[in-house]
């Protein structure tokens, strides 16, 4: 196991910012970290970096207990925080040269020149960081997390602000890195889970609600379906109910009801109930149930 | 630690600050000794540097907490604080790097009075008639102030985001331990009393004592422990932001 985390638990005051969080990621995956604002992904990132010190629990990088041997943890972790802090007055070379004498690397010219290329600064290089776009220093601050080389990349909200080409890029890069190293990267995108990621954490308030392969994720979406029907007249919903394949019915107002199938379309069907019954349907949809909706459930879940 | 001296060095070089700080200091006790007719040494007609050793403690009550203010304001307020602390540093090379940074860029800036030194020197009748032990205990002295001035402004840079009240609270807390204790040590409660250990709390009385150019151990032990304590208290400052 490439990075470990056993029953982590941050306390702030009375808050559990985050609470008995557990998981595993090995060597070449990407493990996506989603969750609402506030939820606790940028404090646990913040703990596996060995910057915040967790109530209880522990965390291991490649083996070494963060909280133990912290120097030689750190020399194994390249970590993007997030909004990416970096120092503006200083040029990107030697900002980049600065932070590979701290990892002690020895050839810095040659690694530095590497990295730059890499992470496509090469016409940057000479620019103060502060005269750099978004896209640029989010590319120094991907540059500075690689620089040593490390087993595990931790990227807090990586694409964060970026216009779409900026975008793909940095996902691009990601990826292509993420094949020999451990990544975990946190993003409240659900489609850039889709797009980068092997395994979907989605923490809540703290709690770990969901940590499942992407495409167990997708095929808990595909295995729900919702739609969405308005009559002219109140109908009740135990009727509705014993339709087959309903989950749940849930009555909205002026008439709209919100009916959870287990994946099948119902629709033939409840327009025949109606029919019958002399319902008059004004309107009929179907939802597309995808990784949002499943978060959102999650998510939402946890908050009842 | 070596590359984050160099690295906090270099920020005073590659911007304007550090020559602001060694022009701005050249210039005021270049005028207060040259120029000014009330303090000229032209006037005064002893070949000394008193003048220097007298204003510089002054002048570095609000040049040092102006070098000191945003070393650490600042990383804590654009969040590179972070960064340094998840790279493989100890909490201790930060601090003692950017302590180290900023009492070099003081000592350089000490430097060129070494100028006025040199003209007392050539003016004396006869010449050379100064008292270079005196001198040499002087600088020590000054840097020894400075190095704990140096140390009081870390710490109040560590207690904020913000430079302008890292800046108002180091020079208020470097008032107080060069004068405050002084002046304190005149109050009726202690006269008489503990007025001599009040004293001995504040940094003029050991600058004092240095600068007669006789080194006693207890003064260098005395700037010693100020500093360690002041670096100390801003570590354990910057570690209550790791929660």
């Amino acid at each position: 196991m490439s990075v470990k985390v056993r029953e982590l638990t941050k306390i702030y005051g009375t808050q559990r910012a985050v609470d008995n969080v557990s998981f595993e990621v090995q060597k070449g995956r990407i493990l996506g970290f989603l969750g609402p604002n506030g939820a606790g992904k940028s404090t646990t990132m913040k703990m596996i970096t060995g910057f915040v010190r967790p109530t209880a629990g522990r965390v291991f990088v490649a083996g070494i207990d963060v909280s133990e041997k912290p120097l030689l943890a750190k020399q194994k972790i390249g970590y993007l925080p997030e909004h990416n802090p970096l120092y503006l007055d200083m040029y990107v070379k030697e900002y980049l040269s600065f932070v590979a004498h701290i990892h002690r690397i020895k050839d810095v010219n040659r690694r530095v020149a590497e990295k730059i290329e890499q992470t496509g600064l090469t016409r940057e290089q000479h620019k103060k960081i502060g005269m750099l776009s978004k896209g640029y220093r989010q590319r120094v601050g991907l540059a500075q997390a690689l620089l040593h080389d490390p087993e595990v990349l931790i990227l807090d909200e990586p694409t964060a602000g970026l216009d779409p080409n900026q975008l793909v890029d940095i996902r691009r890069l990601i990826t292509e890195v993420g094949r020999q190293k451990t990544v975990i990267l946190s993003t409240h995108i659900m489609q850039e889970v889709q797009a980068m990621c092997d395994r979907v954490i989605i923490i809540n308030r703290g709690r770990l609600v969901a940590d499942e392969p992407i495409e167990q994720l997708t095929a808990k979406a595909q295995g729900e379906a919702i739609i969405r029907v308005e009559f002219k007249t109140q109908v009740p919903v135990q009727k509705l109910e014993k339709l087959d394949g309903v989950k749940a019915v849930e009555a909205e107002a002026g008439h709209h009801y919100r009916i959870r199938t287990d994946g099948r379309d119902i629709r033939e069907d409840l327009f025949r109930m109606a029919v019958q019954n002399h319902w008059v349907i004004l309107s009929l949809a179907r939802e597309q149930f995808s990784v949002e909706e499943v978060f959102h459930q999650l998510t939402q879940n946890a908050n009842g | 630690m070596i590359s984050l001296f160099f690295k906090e060095v270099n920020s005073f070089f590659s911007s304007i600050i550090g020559y602001v700080v060694i022009a701005v200091f050249f210039l005021i006790i270049g005028l207060l000794m040259w120029v000014f007719p009330d303090f000229s040494i032209l006037n005064y007609k002893y070949a000394t540097l008193e003048q220097l050793f007298d204003v510089a403690p002054m002048v570095f009550l609000f040049l040092i907490p102006a070098v000191t203010m945003r070393a650490i304001a600042e990383e804590r307020h654009q969040g590179t604080i972070e960064f340094l602390y998840t790279k493989p540093v100890t909490s201790w090379q930060i601090v003692l790097a950017k302590f180290l940074a900023d009492w070099f860029l003081v000592a350089v800036a000490l430097l060129p009075t070494l100028l006025f030194y040199y003209s007392v020197y050539q003016l004396g009748l006869p010449k050379g008639n100064l008292d270079s032990g005196a001198i040499a205990g002087s600088y020590l002295g000054l840097l020894c102030l400075a190095g704990a001035f140096t140390a009081i402004g870390l710490f109040a840079s560590s207690l904020t985001t913000n430079q302008i009240v890292a800046f108002l609270l180091a020079a208020l807390l470097a008032f107080i331990f060069y004068w405050g204790f002084d002046f304190m040590s005149r109050l009726p409660v202690f006269v008489g009393r503990v007025d001599d250990i009040v004293q001995m709390l504040g940094i003029d009385y050991h600058y004092r004592q240095i600068s007669r150019g006789v080194i006693d151990s207890r003064n260098i032990l005395y700037f010693a422990s100020v500093i360690i304590a002041f670096l100390a208290a801003t570590r354990l400052n910057l570690d209550k932001l790791r929660g």
